[in-house]
């Protein structure tokens, strides 16, 4: 038998999180003086590939909803922050004075508004699909990201098809750096953790296991679906939000549908269900699509070989539902479900 | 006194009548067994009474309350707990696993605390673990708490089931043949941990059940349906000689005016 859950202690806590604050710090310096601009970037959009893939595996692995408009919340965060950014740097500046402490509260908040706007989203796509279930589920979250993405194409004060780049010549200030990222990394992945090692994981599990039998013991399935939903999305704000800030503008292109296939070809290659798994996945991808980026929209193609071969070969993805085991895991109470 | 009640309950499926007008009444602290043929409407009763179902007329009554029309998550947390004719356990997840996910009543820290692994989330998950380690253990289960819930044996999944239900805490638990599948001398460990559940766990327990050995030695009153009508209600000595009872089962007895009754339409 394991050993109880202890007491947590809060002074450790804190010791860890500003080591890992510094030591984030610290590779981010690294990583600026050690590699060219190009490897920089692929390492940014890891980062971001990475809270992508675990935000959305909590739908479709650990809940087993199959949700395939995640990129529909990315565009809402990473519009929302981008026009948020704009507007509110200049009040922040005349209130701290311009500088890196400015930018990193007006980014911050950009953030958060993102992910406030994507959760709602998150609420509003939710409610209404969740009398369905499989493929009819797919087809309502792929209409919704077309939605989102046609309704940016469509909106004027955000740049229409031409692409939001702030009222600047500059574009987008630029504040998405290797510290914001994997900070952003880090938050993620451990608010997903605790929330998937929890009373709410296991029951998360236990509807994607058998939804009657669930309901029979008194969990509350429509909530706790809703609530799926809506921190998936949230999560895919904040990515959508680093996104925007680490260029001079975005586009509803950006969005496309095959942005979402990218995310669901993540967390297939990863391992349905498996956080470590979802990372890799994110980070597979950013990778390969740098490798295959001459080969454009047949890279579509190639993915779809990809998961075809992953399916006939190891069908419960690189981890399956197992976890690496990170220190960081392995002090968990139990996952649920793990096979 | 009653803590179920069931007052001329109606069920109507397109053109089938599911159930007719079906009648009766479980006393706290009992043994309540619910038998008849195959098709009777047994587990329709059961779910009309866990909410699965809304009766079409009549009433369910729950300690006091009309639970008619409720939803299953509801009636689960007004204390009433079940199993499933055929096993629907979690089986992706442990042993240990599926028990705990009942336990919503020993979970009082919100999500906040889950994520920020507060005091409260540790002691909520201590609490969790060893209630459902002290009821794999009257289930005889303690030994596979971290196995996977679907590579048990089918009678080992039948106990989980019971188990699991028992983690809500309820007040009435029904068991949709718990002995299916099961051998002679598991069923026969069966019914000792059914006793058990009542005479130690205080829980009060409605039995659909087929293996007619196991329902007349655990169940102190039986009512018997068939065609989704009551057609007999006693206590086990009464139910095996009841005419009635012996027709629905066995067929009709050569009885010149009930052959009569039979093709005179």
């Amino acid at each position: 038998m394991e050993a109880a859950l202890k007491k947590p202690r809060w002074a450790l806590r804190a010791v860890v999180a500003a080591a890992a604050i510094a030591g984030l710090y610290a590779a981010g310096l690294g990583v600026q003086a050690g590699f060219i601009e190009y490897v920089q970037r692929i390492i940014l959009l890891a980062g971001i590939n990475v809270i992508l893939a675990v935000g959305l595996n909590l739908i479709n692995g650990t809940t087993g909803q199959f949700s395939i408009g995640h990129a529909g919340f990315m565009a809402v965060g990473a519009y929302a922050a981008a026009f948020t950014g704009v507007h509110l740097a200049p009040h922040v500046a005349s209130l701290l004075g311009a500088g890196s402490t400015a930018d990193a509260v007006t980014f911050n908040v950009a953030l958060l508004v993102g992910a406030l706007l994507a959760g709602a989203t998150g609420v509003l796509v939710g409610l209404p699909s969740l009398r369905l279930k499989g493929d009819y589920l797919a087809i309502v979250t792929l209409g919704f990201g077309e939605i989102i993405r046609i309704l940016l194409n469509n909106a004027q004060f955000l740049g229409a098809a031409t692409g939001y780049s702030g009222d600047s010549a500059a574009g987008l200030p630029a504040y998405t750096s290797f510290f914001w990222v994997f900070f952003w990394v880090l938050v993620v992945v451990a608010l997903i953790r605790n929330v998937t090692f929890s009373q709410t994981g296991r029951s998360l599990v236990a509807i994607r296991e058998d939804e009657i039998a669930a309901e029979a013991m008194a969990t509350p399935t429509t909530r706790l679906k809703v609530l799926a939903f809506t921190l998936s999305a949230a999560t895919a704000g904040i990515a959508g939000g680093l996104f925007a800030h680490m260029q001079s503008g975005i586009r509803p292109e950006d969005f496309r549908f095959d942005k979402s296939i990218d995310m669901i070809v993540m967390i297939i290659v990863g391992g349905l269900g498996s956080i470590s798994g979802a990372a890799l996945g994110g980070i597979f991808v950013a990778v390969t699509l740098e490798v295959m980026r001459d080969l454009q929209q047949y890279r579509l193609v190639l993915y779809a070989l990809l998961l075809i071969v992953i399916m006939l070969v190891r069908p419960e993805g690189l981890l399956g539902s197992r976890e690496l085991g990170l220190a960081l895991f392995r002090r968990s109470s139990k996952k649920p479900g793990a096979t | 006194m009653t803590l179920l009640a069931l007052e001329r309950v109606d069920k109507v499926f397109g053109g089938l009548r599911a159930l007719r007008g079906v009648s009766f009444e479980v006393a706290p602290g009992s043994i309540f067994g619910l038998i008849g043929p195959n098709g009777a409407g047994k587990t329709t009763l059961f779910n009309v009474i866990t909410g699965v179902y809304r009766p079409d007329g009549g009433h369910v009554r729950f300690d006091g309350g009309e639970i008619g029309g409720l939803s299953p998550a509801r009636v689960a947390e007004l204390g009433i707990a079940r199993t499933f004719q055929n096993i629907r356990l979690f089986r992706a997840m442990t042993v240990e696993e599926n028990v705990m996910v009942a336990g919503h009543k020993l979970h009082r820290a919100g999500l906040a605390s889950a994520v920020f692994r507060t005091a409260a989330h540790a002691s909520d998950e201590n609490a969790l673990t060893t209630r459902a380690r002290e009821l794999l253990e009257v289930l005889g289960l303690k030994d596979h708490a971290e196995d996977v819930a679907g590579s048990l044996p089918y009678g080992s999944q039948r106990r989980l089931e019971i188990a699991r239900a028992l983690m809500l805490g309820p007040k009435l638990l029904l068991l949709d043949e718990p002995a299916a599948g099961m051998n002679s001398s598991e069923a026969f460990e069966l019914e000792r941990q059914i006793r058990f559940l009542r005479d130690e766990l205080g829980v009060t327990i409605v039995l659909v059940e087929h293996n007619m050995s196991v329902v007349m030695s655990v169940c102190e009153r039986i009512h018997v349906v068939d065609h989704g009508e009551t057609i007999a209600e006693g206590t086990p000595a009464e139910i095996k000689v009841h005419p009635r009872v012996l027709a629905a089962y066995l067929g009709q007895e050569a009885d010149p005016g009930a052959a009569d009754e039979e093709t005179a339409p």
